[in-house]
């Protein structure tokens, strides 16, 4: 584990208590695998922040590949097949070419990390990702001198993913980050939540989460990582380059045409939750913000 | 299309109007008790909003319906309407009291986004229309009220409109709400309405 982040969520002390004994029996039940050890080193810290229910988590889900609805991934997403599953990683890279996710796996260690999750659409979550930092695995297969920008690519499988039947968006959905993005210890690939393998309507069987960004950069079911020199075409920016911005952090100070930043609300309040005020890089400004410093943040949105 | 008309004249407006009304609050319901999902509140919103435009819609096919196909609900087309104008007065109550709840970003949403504008728009344009729902204003309107009734015309349009604006990529659904009512609106056209006429058999058919 890189340990060059530590955590400051937890479960412990606000999760209530029968959330809380599910998860020990989850951690059981994960002995002798070696997630339990992951899980089990955790930091621990004062400031507590209860995640998300499963249900919330794993039911309201945006992957147009299935269909546009929220409940569509759910409903539709068992169908992709995740195993074999493999990445391609090339572009700028010392060692180019296709990792099996055995392998990926082999050489990462998983963690958890309690993150909040911000969609673009003013809905939030806190969701126990588990996972490794990207660094790692752009270490891995080592980045070149020249690279600046990461492109990645979701799974285009038309037979198994009934939303892309609609050009909804131009398929494959692409997202990408700047290398010094990519590169923060806070940038972790996920293999699942909750101390349990990804959903497949959550990106199964690996995907990307960036928290103080919007949700929509987190892709999905990464198939392909390119290591480039210039900035890559992003799916949303694509189809509506005026409403969403290579960028994309979370900025309550900068309106979406469609939504106010401002404030935000979190599932699982039912229907009279109340919104929230949205925190400047979803709450990661202190980790965050140099990577931007001198920047125009209402340009570079 | 006699038999089935015969049906019709036999079912009381007041059924219609407790049969369209009970969807909300059943919905209203099922959204306290999870029947609507994590996110009840944008379920509702859009539950109201979408019931709103079907039966804008169906304002819209009533008398195209009886002049193309003899099928007659004259009888119940201002029902039809005021329920409309319920769901829309429900899809915006449950946006300005549930949804965006700030009486600040209310306002700053109706004038800077358009598709919100747009929205408010039609609802503004309904709201004359349900007020003069009723037999006094009809009589005492006389022909302003037939003009005026036209505005269901611009309202079922930016309605429709307000659905794709809001859609976020290139989606489906809200197109086909769309193109019915253009659709709908077509066969109001002066041309298309001598062409298709059945009554006058007189008249060439160009289909």
């Amino acid at each position: 584990m890189a340990r060059r982040w530590t955590n400051d969520l937890t479960l412990a002390d606000s999760t209530p208590e029968a959330a809380f004994w599910n998860r020990r029996q989850i951690m059981a039940g994960l002995a002798g695998s070696g997630l339990a050890a992951a899980l089990g080193s955790r930091a621990r810290a004062d400031e507590g922040l209860e995640p998300n229910s499963w249900e919330e988590v794993t039911s309201y889900c945006n992957f147009y590949e299935f269909g546009t609805g929220k409940g569509d991934p759910s409903a539709y997403a068992g169908r992709m097949t995740t195993q074999p599953w493999s990445v391609r990683i090339d572009g700028l890279v010392d060692k180019p070419g296709d990792y099996s996710l055995e392998q990926i796996l082999g050489e990462m260690t998983l963690e958890e990390r309690i993150y909040r999750f911000r969609c673009v659409e003013a809905w939030s979550m806190v969701v126990p990702w588990l996972g490794f930092e990207l660094a790692d695995l752009l270490n891995m297969a080592g980045v070149q001198e020249g690279a600046k920008y990461v492109a990645f690519e979701t799974l285009y499988r038309p037979s198994e993913m009934p939303g892309t039947a609609y050009k909804v968006l131009d398929w494959p959905y692409r997202e990408g980050l700047r290398l010094d993005e990519a590169m923060h210890p806070l940038s972790i690939m996920a293999t699942g939540i909750f101390g349990k393998p990804l959903p497949n309507q959550n990106g199964a069987p690996l995907r990307l989460v960036v928290p103080w960004k919007y949700g929509f950069k987190s892709i999905k079911s990464v198939v392909r990582i390119t290591l480039t020199d210039e900035e890559p075409p992003t799916s949303w920016n694509m189809a509506n380059p005026r409403e969403y911005g290579f960028y994309s952090n979370v900025n309550p100070d900068v309106s979406h045409p469609r939504w106010s930043q401002a404030s935000e609300r979190r599932l699982g309040g039912g229907l009279f939750a109340k919104r929230q005020p949205t925190l400047m890089y979803n709450g990661y400004e202190e980790e965050v913000a140099s990577l931007y410093a001198g920047m125009d943040l209402a340009e570079y949105f | 299309m006699g038999s089935l008309n015969q049906l019709l004249r036999r079912l009381p407006v007041w059924a219609v109007y407790l049969l369209g009304a009970l969807p909300a609050p059943w919905l209203f319901y099922q959204g306290l008790t999870g029947g609507l999902g994590v996110e009840p509140i944008k379920a509702l919103e859009h539950e109201y909003g979408e019931l709103a435009l079907q039966l804008m819609i169906l304002t819209l096919a009533v008398s195209p319906l009886r002049r193309l196909l003899g099928l007659n609900l004259m009888k119940f087309r201002r029902a039809i309407g005021l329920l409309c104008f319920f769901y829309v007065t429900c899809h915006l109550l449950v946006w300005l009291v549930l949804d965006v709840q700030l009486l600040g970003q209310i306002i700053a949403d109706i004038a800077k986004r358009p598709y919100i504008t747009i929205g408010m728009g039609a609802f503004v344009l309904m709201l004359p229309l349900a007020l003069s729902s009723n037999n006094l204003s009809v009589r005492a309107l006389g022909r302003t009220w037939t003009r005026l009734h036209r505005l269901t015309y611009a309202a079922a349009l930016l309605g429709s409109v307000h659905f794709v604006m809001l859609s976020k990529g290139f989606q489906i659904e809200p197109l086909i709400y769309l193109g019915l009512t253009l659709l709908f609106l077509a066969l109001r056209l002066p041309v298309l309405k001598r062409s298709k006429n059945p009554t006058s058999p007189g008249t060439p058919s160009r289909t």
